[in-house]
């Protein structure tokens, strides 16, 4: 079996495909592997938003508790990130973020990827243009799920 | 292929012939389904799609789709959600006992034109009740379609509709079946979120698939825009409309929808047919 190094996965996963790969190999150098039981919280509401993760295999749930209960609201899989508060001052999760089963991921280190889109602009607005974008649809997503589709 | 009419099945179609309930299910806890047997045990050909018009004596009458098996004309199928009047007294009906069907009413999803192609079944709801037809004919007819897949949203994993079968037919390897609710306990292990996120990552071709949706109008809303998004062209999505009705056979004008009549023209309309009708608000 061909092991794949953090920048070939990088540009097979549609969010970083099209990124220079000067860029991939950029973030790569902020990245590791990473692997998460099932139950094992990868965030946490109100702590540091140190990293980002880009989910290998596994689903995650991200959840918050409501009248002493506990909801999953969203569920994001293979291929997708998870984590875009490291972006944005406070820099602390909205919400915990929980393996549903066994997670493979790999982690960025928000503060090494921050120093980067700092030291190199086009770089710093390439990856807000992803995240903004990611950002947006999270937020089109949960108005959706406001409106209640089904009633 | 023109979906049968109801004068295949009774002397006018505003007269209702009887029907005997056979069996009633419970499918979640506002949402039951009944077999009925039309009188004397007539056969009871209908295209998926279609609706009946289901009178309970002294109550009402309401349109309720035909969500059985369009093979299999010996017994009818419906699935109701009791949201009123009508579909309350409805879901106090025993096996044995007696209501009115009119119909079929109605156009037809279009199973003949999507052979040949991938399809994408996207339902919301109570919305599998409609499709569940389409989906008995594309298994029984596989080899006819490309790939064949299956979405599915409910408001909770309590609120799914025919989660046994979903589950067979997730377990078949010729069909994906995507999963997914706004909300879950724990204790659920599948898809969170809206629906419209799992249309970006379906395995079908855009250029080449016919999409059929039925759902709450402001859930087709956004699949279809999900839908444009990822390349699928307005004719070659299917859409599924309800408006109240009376006479169903287009002379009362109840259900006129623009310049369509929902009971004639529709139910199941090509989305370019009344694209300029749908409206979603910005969000
Ligand atoms: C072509 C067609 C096919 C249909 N197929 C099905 C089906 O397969 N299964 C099914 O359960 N229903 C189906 N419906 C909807 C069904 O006809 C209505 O739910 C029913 O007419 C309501 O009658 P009622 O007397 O129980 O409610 P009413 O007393 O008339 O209404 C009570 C309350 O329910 C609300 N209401 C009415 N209709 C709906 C609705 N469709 N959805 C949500 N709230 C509503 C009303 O606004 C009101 O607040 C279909 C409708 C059409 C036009
Ligand atoms: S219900 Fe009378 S015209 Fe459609």
């Amino acid at each position: 079996m061909k092991i794949h190094t953090i920048p070939e996965i990088l540009g097979e996963v549609p969010f970083f495909r099209d990124l220079k790969p000067e860029y991939r190999e950029f973030l790569a150098g902020c990245a590791r592997n990473v692997h998460f039981k099932a139950g094992e919280f990868l965030l946490l509401a109100g702590k540091k938003a140190t990293h980002f993760y880009l989910i290998r295999e596994g689903h995650v749930a991200l959840e918050m508790e409501a009248g002493n209960k506990v909801f999953s609201i969203q569920t994001i899989g293979e291929g997708q990130i998870l984590g875009w508060s490291w972006l944005v001052p406070p820099y602390t999760w909205h919400y915990d973020a929980r393996a549903v089963e066994p997670v493979s991921a790999i982690s960025f280190d928000a503060k090494c990827v921050r120093e980067k889109c700092e030291k190199d602009p086009v770089f710093g607005y390439e990856l807000l243009k992803r995240f903004s974008r990611l950002i947006a649809e999270r937020l089109m997503a949960t108005r959706i799920q406001m409106a209640d589709l089904y009633q | 292929m023109q979906p049968p009419t109801p004068l295949q099945t009774a002397a006018h179609p505003m007269t209702p012939v009887s029907g005997r309930v056979l069996r009633r299910r419970w499918e979640t806890d506002d949402t039951f389904t009944l077999d009925i047997e039309v009188a004397g045990g007539r056969p009871f050909p209908f295209a998926p799609g279609q609706f009946n018009m289901l009178y309970l004596f002294g109550v009402g009458e309401v349109p309720i789709s035909i969500s059985g098996d369009p093979d299999d004309p010996s017994k009818l199928t419906h699935t109701t959600r009791e949201v009123g009047v009508v579909t309350r007294a409805m879901r106090r009906l025993r096996p044995g006992d007696t209501l009115g069907v009119r119909g079929p009413f109605g156009s037809a999803w279009p199973v003949s034109e999507a052979e040949g192609r991938d399809v994408v079944v996207i339902a919301g709801g109570i919305g599998l009740a409609p499709l569940r037809p389409v989906v008995y004919h594309l298994m029984r007819h596989r080899l006819r379609y490309n790939r064949i897949v299956i979405l599915y949203g409910a408001r909770s994993p309590e609120d799914i509709l025919y989660a046994k079968e979903l589950g067979q037919w997730s377990a078949r390897l010729d069909v994906e079946v995507l999963v997914t609710v706004d909300r879950a306990a724990r204790r659920w292990r599948g898809n969170v979120g809206v629906i419209t996120r799992l249309i970006p990552r379906a395995p079908f071709d855009p250029e080449n698939v016919v999409a059929m949706v039925c759902g709450p109008e402001i859930m087709m809303s956004f699949t279809v825009l999900e839908l444009h998004r990822r390349g699928v062209a307005s004719e070659r999505i299917h859409v599924s409309m309800e408006r109240n009705m009376k006479c169903a056979i287009g002379l009362c004008g109840h259900c006129q929808y623009g310049p369509h009549f929902i009971c004639k023209d529709g139910p199941v309309f090509r989305f370019d047919a009344v694209e300029d009708l749908f409206r979603v608000r910005e969000f």
